[in-house]
């Protein structure tokens, strides 16, 4: 039975900034089965958990002076949401990772203590006839377990209730980045290459000066697409993300014009704000899928209009921006 | 949840109070808090606060509620992806998340 630390050591926090830049992402998981904090006894409660190291990390760093078990189920490598989402954390696999590390033998209960952001995939009235251990759904975040615990395991209104402060915010925003990396160095190339299109055919001077313009106008839209978003979140106008996002662009787009006109003329400086536009909503967009509140009808509706405003918007400046050299 | 709204009517989530015994579940598991078990019957108390994560759904003993059944979260890369898999025909690549 290996004993976990309920301290998180240089090398956890090393991992951490891994997972959260998505440098090691992918492969943060840590092996199924049963765990144990302090030292518990055949009555010590069962918490189960998903066996994303992050997940499993935050939880036992919340355990200092507890005895409990941690019974780590697989959801390859995910957060308990997500995989309850997806169906990997179930009801079938926290049965068969009971099964597996012999629960029976090690408790005399029969009580499974489980985070509530597993409901959508655990059904605790199923998981009694699936493995004979009634489950009870837990606070949603670690940091209450122990009030949980400590209180004959009820859960107020607050342990119960998601939220998305300023704090859960920031931390999503380096992985943000990291996924944008790729994108972003590919979209930089072309626009670089394009710029140098002029009435004299082509120039390399002009590719580097005009590309590192909407170089610059694309940089500062992924900051304040992907950056200043997250943070901003509760104070953005609108409910829809791609309108939130097209406010922010609309900001870009103003210090674009401030900065860069009338050093770069009209038709140019216009392309680059509506594709500054186009750049932040598409952001703000796919910030959706970090939030803890948007449900999939909704993303779908708002998807409908916002994606064609962006891809009108990302033509109509890229057209512009082309069509700089040949106008004013 | 309340510094937070998305957009209203959005949702696809039905309460059956016919069917519904009053158990409490769906009041102890939904993040948003938006059942109430009143006299034995759960009601919806904030409907537009729902984001369809299905918790209500997949642990109520008689099936009264039913939330949009479609895989996948509330996540734009998700459909932006499931869109793209329709028009070249692939599998879909998921969201990475």
């Amino acid at each position: 039975m290996p004993q976990v630390d309920t301290i998180l050591n240089r090398s956890d926090h090393i991992g951490t900034i891994g997972a959260r830049t998505g440098i090691q992402r992918d492969k943060y998981t840590i092996t199924p089965g049963l765990y144990c904090v302090g030292w518990p006894t055949a009555d010590s409660p069962v918490l189960i958990t998903a066996n994303y190291k992050l997940t499993f990390d935050a939880l036992r760093h919340e355990l200092g002076g507890v005895d409990a078990w941690i019974l780590v189920v697989d959801t390859r490598g995910i957060n308990v949401w997500c995989a309850a989402g997806r169906g990997t954390f179930s009801t079938e696999e926290i049965a068969y990772q009971v099964q597996r590390a012999r629960l029976v033998d090690v408790v005399t209960h029969r009580e499974l203590i489980l985070p509530q952001c597993g409901a959508p995939g655990v059904s605790a009235l199923k998981l009694k006839t699936a493995c004979g251990f009634k489950g009870i759904f837990g606070p949603i975040r670690a940091t209450d377990i122990k009030a949980f615990l400590a209180s004959g395991k009820a859960a107020d209104e607050t342990m119960r209730s998601v939220t998305f402060n300023l704090k859960e915010r920031a931390v999503l925003i380096p992985l943000e980045l990291f996924l944008l990396l790729k994108p972003l160095v590919l979209t930089l190339a072309c626009l670089v290459l394009f710029s140098g299109f002029g009435p004299d055919l082509y120039s390399l001077d002009r590719a580097l000066q005009r590309g590192g313009n909407i170089a610059i106008v694309t940089i500062i839209s992924i900051f304040s697409g992907a950056v200043l978003l997250p943070l901003l979140l509760p104070w953005m106008p609108g409910r829809q993300f791609w309108v939130k996002g097209m406010f922010l662009g609309i900001w870009v787009g103003i210090f674009t014009v401030q900065h860069f006109f009338p050093s770069v003329g009209w038709t140019a400086v216009t392309g680059m704000a509506v594709w500054a536009m186009s750049v932040n909503s598409f952001l703000a967009m796919n910030f959706t899928g970090s939030t803890p509140y948007t449900s999939l009808s909704g993303v779908e509706m708002e998807m409908r209009k916002g994606l064609a405003v962006q891809i009108v918007s990302a033509l109509l400046g890229l057209s512009c921006w082309l069509a700089g050299p040949f106008f004013l | 949840m309340k510094e937070f709204r998305y957009i209203d009517g959005a949702a696809i989530l039905k309460l059956d109070q016919a069917a519904c015994i009053g158990c409490g579940m769906c009041e102890i598991v939904c993040p948003h808090r938006i059942f109430r078990c009143v006299e034995n019957k759960a009601t919806i108390v904030d409907y537009d606060a729902c984001m369809e994560c299905g918790a209500c759904a997949r642990n109520c003993p008689t099936g009264a509620i039913f939330v949009n059944p479609d895989d996948g979260c509330g996540c734009a890369r998700y459909i932006l992806n499931s869109w793209l898999a329709k028009l070249t025909g692939k599998k879909t690549s998921g969201c990475g998340c």
